[in-house]
């Protein structure tokens, strides 16, 4: 036991000696996080409204002022024409445009109903629809409050139309971070426990070290598991910081169980290294070790594990490969846990499937581990 | 020396045979049975490529012989391995300490390794280690060649190994530290440590009781070096003259010269046997017959090398 601790010392004094690598490994997610979180968001934000108006309506001049309140949209002014408005849009001075009828409010209580027409920059069709959609539901949401007091005073009329009510579960502002912070979590924790661990083992091939520590008493598959203890601490902080980023940067609340999220992103971190422990048992350069674990696990992670694009509209083919990548179990059950806030009885799926992976990859891992250099 | 044929020979090399790729000359092509005595100083010598880290990989359980075993404290390579590996101290010939990892460190590193504390053993590194006491807190990847082998030494040392194999300890060294890397060797020696050690340089051979001479994967020759050199029974000579390069030439045109080489400053020519001639005779056949000037020749005694060029042909 004295050795295995002597093993485990030597590597944190390895780790915590190459300061540029580990601030690579704990900056890393925080500028993935900030980077996903704000920069690259799918959001909308300060969208410019224009608007047009025949006459001073009091009811459209309230909405407005509410639009305008909101944190997506800011009220630029009213234009006299749908010119003017075209104008203004093409000049970028606005990106959606509101155009009320004539006797807007009058018509509204009317059996025949009031008409708002939507005009939206749809250069970035993307932003267009996301605009639309948010300005509508405000408009709605606004003139059904005032609707509802109307049918109360007068229930004999049949006035108001039927208004559509959307909504986004889960994740009712659409924010982008809900669906980047599980995927990031997936990519980092793999990044540094397949691609840290295995670069490590294989460069004591390469130095020449592992010769020396092949000819000692220590059972050599305690070397490999030596370490793996100060790769799981690092891991374990890196996923404590994304976590607290999460949370109190990006507000993402936790819905679920912080317990069984803690435990899922263990399962994966094991698995994680195991993926690096056989890597390391069966490559024998570092650069081919890191071409392994940069390139043919980590880009399928970008690509199969739901992270960016939708699995469901990939060809089935592809759908049964992505299947194989564990990374998609692990995104897949933090969604779930994290956002969706269910209990765990319905992640229980993922959590078994990825300890089997875990498994099989440690045992290939140790079948496949020589303890002569031939 | 103490060359027995007694049952504990500490190693015994049986007909070792390894051979890294198919349709390959084998890196290793041992015959017959070879034993390295209890407290031996075994010198391994020859060219880079003649098959001595192999040789040295397979004694010390790392590479797996394709045929032939041996004997390590009467264990067997192939099946005790394990147990082996608990008795050797192992030295490559890559510089294979941690370059992050301080002097001291280091050396707690590897005694820990092996379950040892640094005090049990110090008295044996003892005279290695009050060099790098100095440097104690320096990286070890920013020591001097020298300095980085005897750190490599005491870290193989630490645990007190009843063999020691040293593969080229003494390759990218300089000339004050390899001769009190030996010099360290020897004290070994003196404690009861059986040493293997290999090297390209011909003069360090002296320092060893045996040695063996490897070319091309087998032993050429495996004696004492006194006796390797009173074995040479040929007469060998040391030419010079101003124009050396012409000189190896007209030296390999001579019909009586056997073999003729460049050693150090001077050529030295072996005659063919059966055949006698003084050295102002070829001092002045030189001159007159092939225009030299200031030609010197020196009948002279057969070192190894000498010894090594001349078992090359058989």
């Amino acid at each position: 036991m004295r050795e295995f601790f002597a093993f485990v010392r030597k590597e944190f004094l390895h780790i915590f000696r190459d300061t540029r690598t580990l601030l690579v490994l704990i900056g890393l997610p925080t500028v993935l996080i900030v980077l996903f979180g704000f920069a690259i968001s799918t959001e909308i934000r300060n969208v410019n409204v224009g608007l047009l108006s025949s006459d001073g309506d009091l009811p459209v001049m309230r909405l407005m002022e509410e639009i305008d309140q909101s944190e997506y949209f800011t009220f630029k002014g009213s234009y006299p024409s749908e010119d003017r408005i075209e104008e203004a849009m093409r000049r970028g001075q606005i990106d959606v445009a509101l155009i009320f009828g004539k006797g807007f409010s009058s018509r509204l209580y009317s059996p025949e109903g009031a008409e708002v027409a939507i005009v939206a920059d749809a250069t970035n069709p993307n932003n267009a629809s996301m605009e639309v959609m948010y300005l509508s539901s405000i408009i709605s949401s606004y003139f059904r409050d005032d609707m509802v007091m109307a049918a109360m005073m007068s229930p004999s009329a049949g006035y108001g139309s039927l208004v559509p009510n959307l909504k986004m579960m889960y994740n009712p502002q659409l924010k982008s971070s809900y669906n980047f912070v599980p995927g990031i979590m997936g990519l980092i924790l793999m990044l540094i426990c397949s691609l840290m661990t295995s670069v490590s083992i294989v460069k004591e091939k390469e130095t020449g070290s592992m010769e020396v520590l092949l000819v000692s008493p220590v059972k050599p598959i305690n070397i490999v598991l030596a370490k793996m203890i100060p790769y799981f601490v690092v891991a374990c902080v890196v996923l404590i910081n994304i976590l607290l980023l999460t949370i109190f940067v990006l507000k993402v609340p936790v819905e679920g169980s912080f317990f069984w999220m803690i435990l899922v992103s263990v399962i994966y971190i094991v698995l994680s290294l195991g993926i690096g422990m056989l890597v390391s048992a069966v490559v024998r350069t570092q650069i081919i070790a890191t071409l392994i674990c940069g390139v043919i696990f980590l880009v399928p992670v970008m690509m199969f594990s739901g992270m960016l694009y939708p699995l469901e509209s990939m060809p089935a083919a592809l759908q049964w490969f992505a299947q194989l990548i564990p990374a998609k179990w692990f995104i897949e059950a933090m969604r779930k846990i994290m956002i969706e806030g269910v209990p765990v009885r319905y992640v229980t799926n993922e959590i078994l499937i990825m300890t089997a992976m875990a498994v099989i990859f440690f045992a290939a891992a140790v079948m496949k581990f020589n303890d002569k250099l031939d | 020396m103490e060359v027995s044929g007694s049952e504990n020979s500490p190693i015994v090399i049986d007909s070792l045979v390894k051979t890294y790729r198919k349709n390959f000359p084998p890196a290793v092509h041992l015959t017959g049975r070879m034993r390295i005595g209890r407290g031996e100083l075994f010198g391994i010598i020859g060219p880079d490529g003649a098959g001595k880290t192999t040789l040295f990989r397979m004694l010390a359980t790392l590479v797996t012989p394709d045929s032939g075993t041996a004997l390590i404290e009467g264990m067997d390579i192939l099946r005790d391995y394990r147990k082996i590996r608990t008795v050797l101290g192992y030295m490559p010939g890559k510089f294979s300490l941690y370059p992050d990892l301080s002097v001291r460190e280091n050396l707690e590193f590897f005694a820990s390794v092996f379950g040892k504390d640094i005090d049990v053993n110090y008295g044996l590194i003892e005279d290695i280690y009050c060099r790098l006491k100095p440097f104690e807190k320096r990286k070890a990847g920013k020591l001097s060649g020298g300095m980085k082998q005897k750190l490599a030494l005491c870290c193989s040392l630490i645990h007190s190994p009843s063999i020691l194999f040293l593969d080229e300890p003494t390759t990218g060294v300089d000339p004050s530290s390899r001769r009190e890397l030996w010099d360290n060797l020897a004290q070994l020696k003196a404690s009861g440590m059986t040493i293997v050690v290999s090297t390209a340089y011909m003069d360090e051979a002296d320092r060893c009781d045996r040695v063996g001479m490897m070319k091309a994967g087998s032993f050429l020759a495996v004696d004492s070096p006194a006796d390797i050199i009173s074995g040479f029974s040929r007469k060998l000579f040391s030419v010079r003259s101003d124009d050396m390069f012409r000189l190896l030439k007209d030296l390999r045109s001579i019909a009586a010269v056997d073999k003729c080489y460049t050693f150090g400053d001077s050529h030295h020519i072996i005659l063919k046997t059966g055949i006698d001639a003084a050295p102002e005779e070829i001092c002045r056949y030189l001159t007159v017959k092939s225009g030299h000037s200031g030609v010197v020749v020196k009948e002279i005694k057969a070192t190894l090398e000498d010894c090594y060029m001349n078992l090359e042909e058989r």
